[in-house]
This record gives C-alpha cells, sequence and structure tokens, in this order.
C-alpha cells in the first residue's frame, strides 16, 4: 500500500516539475483552449443533465415554439437562449446533444485509425520484407487521394450493402469505421519507421535470443516505445476526425436525423438561412468552428512541448 | 532517369488498376446489377438470357478485362437513376467542375502567395499577425461552413452576389463555359474563395515559412552586400527558392482541390461532378459512383506523376539519391 502511494507521488512530482507542464503554463492561449476543450468536453458527455432541455423527448416539443429568435432579440424567451429551431427545438441543447454525437465519433474513429494504423505499422516495421511492401503499398495508394474521398466512398459501399433501415442503426458505427479506415495511414508510416529503429537495438535483440516470441516483443518491447508520436498525430487528428465527420454529415450521408450531429443540424439549419433564422445554423457551426480550433491549437502545442528538436 | 520514369509509370497503373477494380467491385459484387436493370414482371429466363448477353456468366478475369477494355474506350454504361450514358453525363458536368476548380486555384495561388511573402519579410509586424489569425481560422473552419458564411454574408445580408448555380453558360461545342458571361462570372466568385480559402492559406504558410529560412541563409547575406535593391533580394533571390515546395503542394493540392469541390458544390448548388456524384451514392447509382471514381483517380495519378516528374527536374538531390541507390 505504502509503495503504491509513493509511486503516485512519485508520478505527481515527476508531472509537476516536467518540461511539459512548463511549457503548458507559459502560454496562455494552451491554457485557453484546453479550457475550452475541457468544457466543451463535459458539456457534451453530462448534455442529459446539464441541458435545458431534451430535444429528442417528442412529447416536450411544441411546434409552436419553432422560430423562436436568441434571447437578447426582439421575441426571443429565456428558455431558449440560442434561439429554436423549425421542431420547436432548443439550438444550445441539440448543440450539447450534437457535440456528445460529434466527439463520439471523432474520438472512436481516431482510436479505431490508431489501433489499426499502429498493428499494422507494428507489423510491417517488424516482420519486414513482402509484408512490408505491400502494406506501404497500399498506404501509398490511398494517401494519394483525400480522406474525405475514401470515407465518403466507403460509407457508399457500405450503404449499398446493407439495406435502408438496418443502415439507420448501424449509421455511427459506418462512419466511425470509414473516417477510421481513411486516416490509418498516418499512423501506420510513422510506427513503421519508429519500429525499424527500435527493433535493431539491444533490447530486442536480447529479448530475441531469451526466446521471446514476436508478437510479445511488439507488444511488450517495440509498442512502449512508439507510443509518444503515436498520440501527438491522434491528437492532431481528432480536429480533422470532426471535420471530416461533420462535413459527411452535411453532406447527408453520415449520422440519422434522429442522431444530429453538429454537421447535421448545420445541414438542417441551412435551409432557413434564407428565411432569416440565421441562428439555427450559425450557433452550431460557431460551436464546431471553436471545438476544431481548441483542439487545434492543443495539437500544435503537444507536437512541440513533446519534440525536444524544437526547444 | 528514364528507369524512374518507368517506375513511377507503372506505379501509376497499379494505382489506376487497383481503382478499376474497385470500381468493377461496386458493379458487380453490390447488389444484383440485372436487378438494377429489370422490371419486378421480367421472366427468369430473360433475366438468365440477359445475364448471358451481358457476359455476367463469364469468368472473373474475363469480366475485369471487359470492363477495363470498356472503360479505356469511354464506355461506362447507364445510369441507373437517369437512364443516360454515364459517359455523356459525366462530361456534360465535368467543365462546371474544372472552371470552378481552376478559378479556386488561381484565388489560392495569387492571394497566397503575396500573402506569404508579406508575412515572411515583416513576420513582426502587426498586419503579418492578422494575416496569419485569420489563416488559423481558414485551417480550422470547415469548408462547408465558409461556404455558408460567404452566402449569408454576401448573398443573403447585403444581395450583391448569388448564392447558387451557375449564372449564364455559354456552349461552345460540348464544353459549356460560364466565363462569357457577367452572370456567369458573378456565380463563380463565392464558390471559388470557399474552394480556395483553406489552399490559400495552405499556400501562404508554406510561403512565409520558406521566406523565414531563406532570408537568414548567406546568399541572400551576400546579395544585400553587394548592395542589391531591397526589390531584387527579395522578389529575384528569395522568393525564387521558395517556388519549387509552393509547385510541388500546388500541384498535389489541385486534386484535393477537385476532390473538395463535392462539398462546395453541395452547398452552392453548383451543377458539376460532385454533385452528380452525392447523388449518385444517395440513390445507389452504382455506374456513375464508379465512373466518377475512376476519373477521379485519373485525374490524380496524372497530377501525381506530373509531380514527381517536376519534382525530379527541379530538385537535383533527388537524382543523386535515386543514384547512390542504383550503386
Amino acid at each position: 500500500m505504502d509503495t503504491a502511494v509513493a509511486r503516485v507521488a512519485d508520478w505527481w512530482r515527476r508531472v509537476l516539475a516536467s518540461d511539459v507542464l512548463h511549457s503548458f503554463r507559459s502560454s496562455r492561449l494552451v491554457m485557453l483552449s484546453a479550457a475550452v476543450a475541457a468544457i466543451y468536453f463535459s458539456g457534451a458527455m453530462l448534455a442529459p443533465w446539464l441541458a435545458p432541455q431534451d430535444p429528442f423527448d417528442l412529447a416536450k416539443l411544441q411546434l409552436l415554439d419553432a422560430f423562436t429568435p436568441p434571447v437578447w432579440m426582439e421575441g426571443g424567451e429565456a428558455r431558449f437562449p440560442l434561439g429554436s429551431d423549425n421542431q420547436g427545438r432548443d439550438v444550445l441543447s441539440t448543440i450539447m446533444f450534437g457535440s456528445r454525437v460529434s466527439l463520439l465519433v471523432g474520438v472512436a474513429s481516431v482510436l479505431f485509425a490508431m489501433l489499426l494504423g499502429v498493428t499494422l505499422g507494428l507489423i510491417s516495421g517488424y516482420v519486414g520484407g513482402s509484408v512490408d511492401a505491400f502494406i506501404m503499398r497500399v498506404a501509398d495508394i490511398q494517401l494519394s487521394f483525400p480522406a474525405i474521398l475514401i470515407a465518403l466512398l466507403i460509407d457508399g459501399m457500405v450503404r449499398l450493402a446493407i439495406p435502408g433501415s438496418r443502415h439507420t442503426e448501424l449509421a455511427v458505427l459506418v462512419l466511425i469505421l470509414s473516417i477510421g479506415l481513411s486516416f490509418w495511414v498516418q499512423y501506420a508510416r510513422t510506427v513503421r519507421g519508429v519500429t525499424m529503429v527500435e527493433k535493431n537495438k539491444e533490447y530486442v535483440l536480447a529479448a530475441r535470443v531469451i526466446g521471446v516470441p514476436p508478437a510479445l516483443i511488439m507488444l511488450r518491447h517495440v509498442l512502449p516505445n512508439v507510443m509518444g508520436p503515436t498520440l501527438v498525430i491522434a491528437t492532431i487528428n481528432l480536429a480533422t476526425a470532426v471535420i471530416t465527420e461533420a462535413t459527411l454529415s452535411f453532406l447527408g450521408v453520415g449520422v440519422p436525423p434522429t442522431q444530429p450531429s453538429l454537421g447535421t443540424l448545420i445541414r438542417i439549419g441551412n435551409d432557413f438561412l434564407f428565411s432569416g433564422e440565421w441562428w439555427i445554423t450559425i450557433f452550431p457551426g460557431a460551436a464546431l468552428a471553436i471545438l476544431v480550433l481548441s483542439v487545434n491549437l492543443l495539437g500544435d502545442w503537444l507536437r512541440d512541448a513533446l519534440n525536444p528538436k524544437l526547444r | 532517369m528514364i528507369a524512374f520514369v518507368i517506375r513511377r509509370l507503372l506505379q501509376s497503373i497499379v494505382v489506376m488498376l487497383t481503382v478499376a477494380f474497385v470500381a468493377f467491385f461496386l458493379f458487380n459484387f453490390v447488389g444484383d446489377p440485372i436487378n438494377n436493370m429489370v422490371g419486378q414482371d421480367t421472366s427468369m429466363a430473360d433475366r438468365e438470357r440477359l445475364r448471358q448477353d451481358l457476359g455476367l456468366n463469364d469468368p472473373f478475369p474475363v469480366r475485369f478485362a471487359t470492363f477495363v477494355g470498356n472503360a479505356l474506350q469511354g464506355k461506362f454504361g447507364v445510369s441507373y437513376r437517369m437512364a443516360e450514358p454515364v459517359g455523356r453525363l459525366i462530361a456534360s458536368r465535368l467543365p462546371a467542375t474544372l472552371e470552378l476548380s481552376l478559378m479556386a486555384a488561381s484565388f489560392a495561388l495569387l492571394v497566397g502567395i503575396p500573402m506569404g511573402v508579406y508575412t515572411g519579410l515583416y513576420p513582426k509586424r502587426l498586419s503579418s499577425r492578422f494575416f496569419l489569425t485569420i489563416s488559423l481560422i481558414g485551417i480550422s473552419l470547415p469548408t462547408f461552413l465558409i461556404g455558408i458564411l460567404l452566402i449569408l454574408v454576401f448573398a443573403v445580408l447585403l444581395g450583391v452576389l448569388p448564392s447558387f448555380g451557375r449564372g449564364d453558360v455559354v456552349k461552345l461545342g460540348w464544353w459549356s463555359t460560364g466565363f462569357l458571361t457577367a452572370s456567369g462570372w458573378k456565380a463563380v466568385v463565392l464558390p471559388a474563395i470557399t474552394l480556395g480559402l483553406f489552399q490559400m492559406t495552405l499556400i501562404m504558410r508554406l510561403v512565409r515559412s520558406e521566406m523565414l529560412e531563406v532570408m537568414r541563409t548567406d546568399y541572400i547575406k551576400f546579395a544585400r552586400a553587394r548592395g542589391l535593391t531591397d526589390r531584387a533580394v527579395h522578389f529575384g533571390h528569395a522568393l525564387k527558392n521558395t517556388l519549387v515546395p509552393v509547385i510541388t503542394i500546388t500541384g498535389l493540392q489541385l486534386g484535393a482541390i477537385i476532390a473538395f469541390a463535392i462539398v462546395t458544390e453541395t452547398v452552392f448548388q453548383w451543377p458539376g461532378m460532385g454533385l452528380l456524384f452525392l447523388q449518385s451514392v444517395q440513390f445507389a447509382d452504382i455506374p456513375v459512383m464508379a465512373t466518377y471514381l475512376i476519373l477521379i483517380a485519373f485525374f490524380f495519378v496524372v497530377i501525381n506523376l506530373i509531380v514527381d516528374l517536376l519534382y525530379y527536374v527541379v530538385d537535383p538531390r533527388l537524382r543523386i539519391d535515386v543514384q547512390i541507390r542504383a550503386n
């Protein structure tokens, strides 16, 4: 027990004295974006308890409430701080629930891309030979197309393979898979590079000599050494994944309207832009932009902070 | 050099064949192509005859070879949704997308390079910081959001520019152009800015960092010591040396522009290939999807090939690298 406490205390002492924390505290912009990101994540996760209204409870929605402007404009009501949309849903609540879907898809697809990319990168770098050549050629081919096109294509193919009603249930999963599949290459390339360096180091050779099976060497010995760069890519990737999800949903091939993400909300609101109800689309849009911007800034900072060459 | 070109060409052909295979796979194995073509009341015997006539009973490699052969002759089948040959359908949409992409790329270059040079030469000025902040926002905002904001400001609030369509077009043979009418020019402004903004910020940041790097080098100091004017140093010596990576990135981004046109065309209801593709995804119109895919892949491969060759011509280090590996 004492040792566990001591270990935790020791870990904290190391964190508090680290360069990373110092560089975090020395930049106001980074601290601001970290705060914004934290507010977003907690707001999205706690949406069912924090949101003023449950936008999916049809019993509580009143069509008479539709198109209420934001509270500071003429005709605004305190019940709808940012106004209401065409179905009488509170825009603030739909944004909170929408961020939830956006973040869920973003994080899950980054994790999936990471899992796939790191696995293939490890195998490619460690095994080498024709396996390596094959994986890297596939990566090269995929890399020459933009991720959004790949995601759109995979989504379209799955849509064809699965009949319509089933597709609505699986839409979120399909979206996660298609975005994940369009982002794995970056991880695979980076991990492969690091693995090729690590596998010739003495600790790996020693593990081989005492007869540790290759899979175990990759997992226990090489993997911890490739996690640093991987996590940096993941942070930067998160913003891109959120944008990709929003774009696909905006195009109408992403999540179904019953589970709106920020992109879906913007698409719904876009129809009312010309009739003057700008708040239905502009507020979700601003929410998306601020989220992406803060995650981007955090990713940039993390990349610089963890890279000793830049200091 | 020749070995490099041949290897690169072979790689391109492999990419094209892979994409053709995916398209072929879509055609034949996702859903039943016969079901997609005939009505409910077609008898089993008729279906079987059609299957035989279309060669769907042939062995797999034969069918793939036929598919590639047809694609090479521009025969891509008939759209399920519009009952028109896909080749003609795409050809009628191609000019709209290419003109939009051309305008977007010109916007990105003509605005991005000067802004990059300016912020690179005077990094401490307030206006430079302002441009940099703008560019960070440009990178963080998704394309469709930029489009919506532009529509809100210039079409809804100010009412000075149209928010959808191409305006009046003039037919030149099979090519329809919007560049010959005033309304065509007006219509292209907002979509082109929307599509080009991300590329513009990218080019601006690239030129900026290259300029910062070049301005520190000895030959710039030497040029100054020789007493050359600022203009000669900045544009004759510095800018020239930043342009190599800019050319490469621009080439690669040209493909991205054509692909991202899908989003811009949806926002502005621009009657191009991207809009056609998106509609075909929603209606499961496989021939159109497959053809678009092959065409885009072809654009990408050609652009990548040209960029790689340009790179090889421009950058002497690459040539040496290849020679070392050959020995």
